[in-house]
């Protein structure tokens, strides 16, 4: 009985990572996503930031789900969110300055992520404690392994490097429009394509399977 | 720095800066409510007046939090007074036009976790913008999401009339459109500087 729980805890958490992924299939918390990923190294920390509070926050909106009254709930995670939000902010700021100034205020939009309000109402809020944290990771990591996936493929083409590191010759010519804003839904919007067909083509392939079998 | 005038202040967080198309504020409502010219101007227009109740409110109580020493509290009181703007709002709809109230749905509880709003009060802070800066940076960023949301559902609109390729259909097409709108907006950027 014991391996089936764990085996369910561990879908539900490889459901935030892969199948629910946040940024690739439920296109939530885009502001971020979009806006901090002109290189890898800030996909990656905006991408725990929010690991982060999304898990704190749903911990805390799941220890008081009994105690909250219906009608204040959304203004109470608001608040608990801040609040972790604002620990965040100050614990990069102390950590990293260079860090703290390349993310800007999107550290503190962290508080108006629909993904981690959406995480407290839907599933935290309904969950005891460890299911609600399990949940949050998985969401978290997802969310940061999509972050990646932008960051990544933006630095090498908007700048020829990844991580910082040269992945060219001399004679690469930057996509600078990778790096600029129209470059952040080209290619976000080319993923979301690129999982689109993959999926089509699965389907047809069953479906010719299928057919298979019945003739 | 030198101060802005105030037009400059305008035109730049409406075109050269626009807060959907350069910097990544208001996603959310961009892609969702922008299907039909009919929801998305109202849409528009109801963030808009969220942004300038809560960049008046977010002026006076910096000024406050200041006054105390409490500027750690500065994300939580922001956030709690753009809250409360949107119920506001919320009231006034569905009172004034419940069949509006309908058609904006779960979007218009959500202007509260709209990052542009937050985002207004906290860039005007971040900046120490005056009073009357701080007002034109928010009928700026108002005028502008709402030009977004207009122009991104009236080529919306279109496309529905034309044959699409299936695997585009969806996100991924409002993307690559987002991302075209984006583009044109970039040829505003000697404008605001």
């Amino acid at each position: 009985m014991n391996d089936l729980s764990q085996a369910r805890n561990f879908d539900e958490f490889m459901e935030g990572i892969w199948r629910q992924n946040p940024v690739f299939v439920m296109v939530l918390g885009m502001c971020p996503a979009l806006a901090v990923t002109v290189s890898a190294v800030n996909a990656l920390a905006m991408g725990f930031a929010t690991t982060f509070v999304m898990v704190c926050s749903c911990a805390l909106v799941s220890l008081m789900r009994r105690i909250v009254p219906k009608e204040v709930r959304i203004a109470t995670y608001i608040v608990i969110i801040a609040t972790f939000v604002t620990v965040v902010d100050y614990v990069i700021q102390a950590v990293s300055l260079e860090l703290y100034e390349a993310l800007g205020a999107f550290i503190q939009l962290i508080v108006v992520n629909c993904l981690i309000l959406g995480r407290a109402e839907a599933h935290a809020s309904r969950h005891p404690p460890l299911a609600a944290v399990n949940n949050a990771l998985g969401m978290g990591l997802g969310f940061s392994l999509g972050l990646f996936a932008l960051g990544a493929v933006r630095e090498i083409l908007g700048a020829g490097k990844l991580f910082g590191v040269a992945l060219f010759g001399a004679n690469f010519q930057p996509w600078v429009v990778m790096v600029l804003p129209p470059g952040g839904f080209f290619v976000l919007g080319a993923w979301l394509l690129l999982f689109a067909a993959l999926k089509r083509r699965k389907e047809a392939r069953l479906a010719a399977q299928g057919g298979g079998h019945g003739a | 720095m030198a101060p802005e005038s105030l037009g400059h202040i305008f035109l730049s967080a409406a075109l050269a800066n626009n807060f959907v198309l350069a910097m990544f504020l208001g996603l959310c409502p961009f892609l969702g409510v922008s299907a039909r010219m009919n929801t998305a101007f109202p849409m528009g227009l109801a963030s808009s007046f969220v942004m300038l109740v809560a960049s008046l409110c977010a002026f006076g109580l910096n000024l406050l939090l200041t006054m105390f020493g409490l500027e750690f509290l500065r994300l939580i009181a922001y956030i709690a007074v753009i809250a409360s703007a949107v119920q506001l709002v919320e009231m006034f709809l569905k009172k004034s036009s419940p069949a509006l109230f309908r058609a904006l749905g779960i979007y218009l509880p959500l202007i509260t976790t709209n990052c542009a709003v937050l985002g207004v009060a906290l860039f005007q802070t971040a900046r120490e913008y005056s009073f009357l800066q701080s007002l034109a940076f928010c009928l700026g960023a108002g005028a502008g999401f709402t030009l977004a949301l207009v122009l991104m559902a009236s080529v919306r609109e279109r496309l529905q009339l034309s044959n699409v390729p299936g695997v585009v259909q969806g996100t991924a097409l409002s993307l690559m459109l987002a991302g075209l709108l984006s583009l044109a907006f970039m040829g505003f950027a000697g404008l605001g500087g």
